[in-house]
This record gives structure tokens, sequence and C-alpha cells, in this order.
């Protein structure tokens, strides 16, 4: 029983040891990104080390989905909220930056319309919609591809949290979400390219996007952007709102008796939450170089938790190094058996709850946590055990232990 | 680094432009009494939980509410903080503030502050920091996003730590904390927002003789400068710090006065009392 009591109160605490993990994820990826991005400019293909621009491209990818797993973690590990439309707000904020990658095609189009895209032509249509106005200046489109998913977050989490949906419903609706975007995106009507969506783009901001170098210098922002968001969220996560934020997740009314509008934070937070998510699909889609309906699948949702849910959730760096992990798994598997991943990830996901319930980065905390408490008692003899029962630690805030009340 | 300290200084300031505390609203008193409760009914798919009930609360009184399981205590509470939404009648902080028109967390705002029948303290926060969320100040997402503890706040908070006497625990989670201590929390929140009333539901359920004996003293020293509304099953602990006891059955007041005479009442002998020796 005592062993269980101090086992949850050790998993409330790994929620709060946020800090050193995120610089420990945040070293490690910029020595990998600058290493592998060194490696594929300044060395030689024929050399054992060079790093192929095709493995550059996929570990930006996995970067990206990094983004989109830290996004869900938010609204999730430290709201309690569970979005399983997360793949919406990325999937939008794909299809903002395709539109202006788009219009950089210019005439060099299969047919040659210096304005429309070639699926407009082949469409017949003869002008543009006016969505599609301004979406050739770089900074229109970015600023609409962050605020047309922030303001839909907005509208939707304004409508769900304020008529109190919460917990399963909540998921449902986000599901049914992004399903509706998917046949709605499918649609040749809406003018996003239907079935076969935005492709075969040619230029970012005037560099060539199959080159090398901008290759790389994609996948260098996608690293800076992903720390530079870790670090703001742990500051909002840091701050007195983040703490309400996480007693919205463990006591909502008695939140709102305190004299919190509860449903205001969860608005802004899921809008902040969905605002990551579409930077994630802003920096995602020039990499790959396509972006389709198909990303806005709800099973595509669904696979983000579960890499927050492997990595350890309500620690933002768990969300990067399951995110990572999982995709990495994804790409070996699929080579080996293209069908199976579907069952793979349901068996990870099963395994994972049963075994490893806080995740990658909770078991590592609990297990630091361990050892940290084997050593102190080491080096503790029996005279100087603290005579109010609290154990020696002089932060007692980031390590729990189990007070013997009188 | 001098950037950022000056930044966070800028906030600082920015903190005494609003008035440290929350400005709250003037509530008339001035006929004594601060809440009134008048014809109220709420039915749950046709249960009458709370019928006609008729409740005056003097500002500054400590009124203890008893009743049987099921009496609608709970209820009136609910209907009070703006939980539960009501059928009929009318419930009005002072002359004028119409508490029916306002959300919970409007109606905390406006100084009403509730402990709940089961003891919710945040688990994953300290005791501190369960302490500082209560806090009378700006509950505002932009003001929460900056915020920092000033002084006057810390003060306060360690205030209300000493008179709960949790100053030991002050850095421990509030989920490792033992049941009555959690009470103890919550009421401790309820302190640190510096509410006009407070409502108290049930505090020395599950406590030890010692906590129970603690609470009381602790209770009736609030009354005076707070409006103490107490309901408790512990008739001892009743006794303890009762002035004016009110008895609620089947969702309507049955009696009111002194421990004493409602003892000798034979209604709440044969309803309430009656099961005791
Ligand atoms: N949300 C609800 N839905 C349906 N019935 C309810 C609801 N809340 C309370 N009730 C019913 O209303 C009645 C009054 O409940 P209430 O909780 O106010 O009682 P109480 O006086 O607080 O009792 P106790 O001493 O057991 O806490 C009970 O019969 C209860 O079953
Ligand atoms: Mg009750």
């Amino acid at each position: 029983m005592s062993t269980l009591k101090s086992l949850f109160i050790a998993s409330l605490a790994a929620g709060r040891l946020t800090g050193n993990g995120i610089q420990y994820v945040t070293i490690i990826l910029l020595v990998t990104v600058f290493i592998c991005s060194a490696c594929n400019l300044l060395i030689p293909e024929s050399s054992a080390f060079h790093v192929s621009t095709y493995t550059i491209t996929l570990l930006g990818k996995y970067l990206c989905f990094a983004l989109l797993a830290l996004s869900v973690d938010v609204i999730w590990g430290y709201c309690g909220v569970l979005s399983l439309g997360h793949g919406t707000f990325f999937a939008l904020g794909g299809y903002g930056i395709g539109m202006y990658l788009m219009r950089q095609i210019g005439d060099r189009g299969v047919y040659g319309n210096p304005d429309l895209p070639d699926f407009m032509v082949f469409l017949n249509w003869d002008t543009l919609p006016w969505y599609w106005y301004g979406m050739d200046q770089f900074w229109i489109a970015i600023v609409v591809a962050v605020a047309v998913p922030g303001l839909l977050a907005f509208v939707f989490g304004w409508l769900a949290f304020r008529s109190r949906v919460t917990g399963v419903y909540f998921s449902i609706m986000t599901q049914a979400l992004t399903y509706a975007l998917m046949l709605a995106f499918f649609r040749n009507e809406m003018g996003f390219g239907g079935n076969n969506g935005l492709t075969d783009f040619k230029e970012l901001l005037g560099f060539d996007i199959q080159s090398n170098a901008t290759r790389v210098a994609l996948f260098l922002s996608t690293a800076l952007l992903l720390i530079a968001a870790l670090y703001l969220s742990r500051y909002i996560m840091k701050s007195r709102f983040g703490r309400i934020i996480v007693s919205i997740r463990d006591g909502e009314s008695r939140t709102r008796f305190l004299g919190y509008m509860t449903n205001h934070y969860k608005v802004w937070l899921f809008v902040y939450s969905a605002a990551l998510a579409a930077i994630a699909g802003i920096l995602y889609v020039p990499q790959v170089g396509i972006i389709n309906p198909g990303e806005f699948s709800p099973i595509n949702s669904i696979e983000v938790v579960v890499w927050v849910a492997v990595g350890g959730r309500g620690t933002l760096y768990g969300a990067v190094i399951g995110a990572l992990l999982v995709n990495y798994a994804k790409t070996k598997f699929t080579a080996l058996m293209p069908d199976g991943w579907l069952f793979a990830l349901g068996a990870l996901f099963v395994g994972v709850t049963v075994f490893l319930p806080d995740g990658i980065a909770g078991y590592l905390e609990n297990s630091a946590r361990a050892l940290q408490a084997k050593a102190d008692l080491d080096n503790t003899s029996e005279d100087s055990l603290s005579k109010d029962g609290t154990s020696k630690d002089n932060n007692p805030k980031d390590k729990p232990t189990e007070e013997v009340t009188p | 680094m001098s950037f950022i300290e000056q930044t966070r200084e800028f906030w600082r300031r920015d903190k005494t432009w609003f008035s440290s505390g929350q400005t709250r609203p003037y509530v008339d008193v001035s006929h004594q009494v601060i809440l009134y409760i008048e014809g109220l009914s709420v039915s749950f798919d046709g249960f009458k939980a709370l019928n006609e009930l008729n409740l005056y609360i003097n500002d500054g009184e400590l009124r203890c509410l008893i009743g049987a399981n099921g009496a609608g205590k709970t209820t009136l509470m609910d209907v009070i903080t703006g939980k539960t939404p009501c059928d009929q009648g009318s419930v009005y902080f002072g002359q004028d503030i119409n508490l029916l028109e306002h959300s919970e967390p409007k109606i905390a705002q406006l100084g009403i502050g509730r402990k709940f029948q089961k003891p919710t303290v945040f688990a994953a926060h300290t005791v501190f920091e369960n302490l500082e969320l209560s806090l009378n100040t700006h509950k505002g997402i932009w003001f929460t996003l900056v915020a920092k503890l000033s002084t006057a706040e810390s003060d306060r908070i360690d205030e209300v730590l000493r008179t709960i006497g949790l100053e030991q625990q002050r850095n421990m989670l509030a989920g490792a904390l033992s049941h009555g201590q959690k009470q103890w929390l919550e009421i401790g929140m309820l302190l640190a927002a510096e509410p006009r009333i407070l409502l108290i539901d049930e505090p020395v359920a599950g406590m030890t003789a010692q906590e129970t004996e603690r609470t009381a003293e602790l209770l009736t020293s609030l009354a005076g400068k707070h409006t103490v509304v107490v309901v408790e099953h512990d008739m001892e602990f009743v006794r303890s710090i009762a002035r004016t006891v009110t008895v609620l059955h089947q969702g309507a007041v049955l009696a009111e006065g002194s421990m004493d005479s409602i003892q000798n009442n034979p209604d709440v002998i044969e309803v309430y009392l009656g099961e005791e020796p």
C-alpha cells in the first residue's frame, strides 16, 4: 500500500521535473543536428561519413512530428484534454505553406499558366479563388497558415469548453472534425487540389527546394523552432498559468470555485497547441514536398497520441523522445512489413500502457529518483535520519518524500 | 540578461498598476443580513432537493446547518455558488447582488469561498502553490502568464500556513498530505482568498478528535471578520461551535435557533435528533 502511494506521488512529481530533461534533449538535438548538417554539406558523397540528403530530410520529418507531439502533450499531458484531431491543425498549416509554394511555381507548371496552379487550369478555372490571394507572399502565407488553424481551434474550443464537453466526447468531436475536413479537402471544388493535394514545388523564398543547402536549412530551422517551442512551453507551464492548467486537469470544478474562468484557460491553451501543430505542418510540407487530404486522416491524429504516450506525457521532452523513437521504428518496420505497422502500433500502445504507464520519460525520472534515494540512503547513517521524518533533500519540492505524520 | 531583468522589473511594477488585491464590489449589509435566500426550489428529475427554502444569514455570524443525509445541505451550497441552477426563488448577496445571475468563477471573485464535502486540493501542486493559486488577485489569463508573487502575497501565504498549522508541509505535494491536513489545506485555500462568506461542507469528516478540536477553534476565530456557514453531521462539533443552528429537512428549514432550543424542539427530535440517545 505504501509503495503504491509513493509510486503515485512519484508519478505526480514526474510532471514537475521537466527542467533537466529538456536541457538534455536540447543538447542532444543540437549536437546531432549540427553534425548531420556538417556531414551532409562538408563531407564528399564518396566518404563513409557523408550523411545523405535523404537522411537529412527523413530526420527533418521526424523533428516536425516531434513538434506535433509536443503540441499534443501541452493540451493532453498538462490539461488532460485528449485531442484526437491535432492532425487537422498540422494539415491546415501544411496547406497554408503549400499554397505559397504552389504560387512560387509560377509559369514553370505543366500548363505554363503564370497565375493559376496546374490543378486549377485542369479544372478549367480562369481566376484564382479569393482565398488564394496574397498567398504568394511568404509572410502573409505564414501568418495565414498559423492564424487559420488557430482560429479554428478557438471557435471549436470555445464551443466545446463553454458547453463543458469533456473526456471522451471531446475526443470524438475532434475525430469528427478532422474526418470532416478530410472529406472536404478531397473535393476538387474546395480549390486545394482535391485528391492529389499540392505538390511539385520548386522554390522556397527563391531557393531551390530540392537543393542540399535548402534541405539542410529547413532541417536546422525545424530543430531550432522545436527547441524554441520546448522552452516557450516550459515557460508557460512553469508560470502561474501553467499551474492553473494542471489544476484544471486535476479538479476543474475546484479551480472554478477559486475564481478562474477555466474554459478561457482551456480555449487559449488549445489555441496555443493548435498553433504549434500548424508550425509543425508548415515545416513539414517543404521537406516532404507534398500535402494532400490524407494528412487529415483520423488515424494520423491517433498516432500522435501514441507517440506522446510512449514518450511520457506531461513532461514536454517526453513527447519529443516518443515521436522520434516511434517514427524511427515505423520507418524500419514498414521497410520489413509494409502492412503490419498499424498492428505494431496498437501493440506498442497496449504495451506502454501496461508496462510503462508514465512513458519513457516517466520511467527515466522514476529510476533516476530511485537511484538518488538509494544513494541518499547509503550516505545517511541511522542516527542522521531526520527527526521530523522528512528526508534530507534540500529541494523537497522536486523530490517529494512520504511524510510520516503523527 | 539585463534585458530579462528589465522586463521582469517592468512586469513587477505592472502589478501595482492594478491594485494588488482584486477589486471587489461593495456589498450592502446595511440590514445586517449578508445572504438572502428566499423561496428557493431545486428539483432533480421531479425529486425536490430544495423546497421553498428561506434562509437569512447575518453578516459576520457563524451559522451551522444540520440535517439528515439528503436534506439538501450540499445542494443549497451548490445553488449559492452557482454550480446548480435553481427552479424558483432568489439568492442575494447583500442588498443588491443577485447571485443567480453569476457563474461559479464570478461568484468566487465576489467573495464567496467554498469547501467541498470531499476534500479537494490539487494533488500535483505543493501546499504553498495550492495557497498561491487561491490568493485574492487577478484571475485572468494574461495576468497569470507573467504573475510574480509579491512579498505581501507570500507573507499572506505564510500567515495562512501558520493559521492552518501546515508550515512544515509547505513544500510537500498536497497529494501526500493526510486526510485531515487536506481538509485544513482546503480551509486555508479559502482563507487565502479572503472571502466575505465561507461555505464549509463537513470540515471535520475523517478528522481525529484533536484535529476536530483545532478546527472548531479555527472556525470560531474566523467568525466576525468573515461570515461562516458550516454544514456538519458531528453533533459534538456543532455544539462546540454553534451560536445559531438551522435544521434542514426535506429541502426546507425545519427549525432555527440556539443549540438548546433546537435540541428541545419536538419536530427536530422526531426527525433528526430522535435517533440520538
Ligand atoms: N446532481 C444530482 N442529481 C440528482 N439528484 C441529486 C443531485 N444532487 C443531489 N441530489 C439529491 O438531492 C438530495 C439532496 O442532496 P444533498 O447532497 O444536498 O444532501 P446533503 O444534505 O448534503 O446530504 P449529506 O449529508 O449526505 O451530504 C439527495 O437525495 C440527493 O440524492
Ligand atoms: Mg452533503
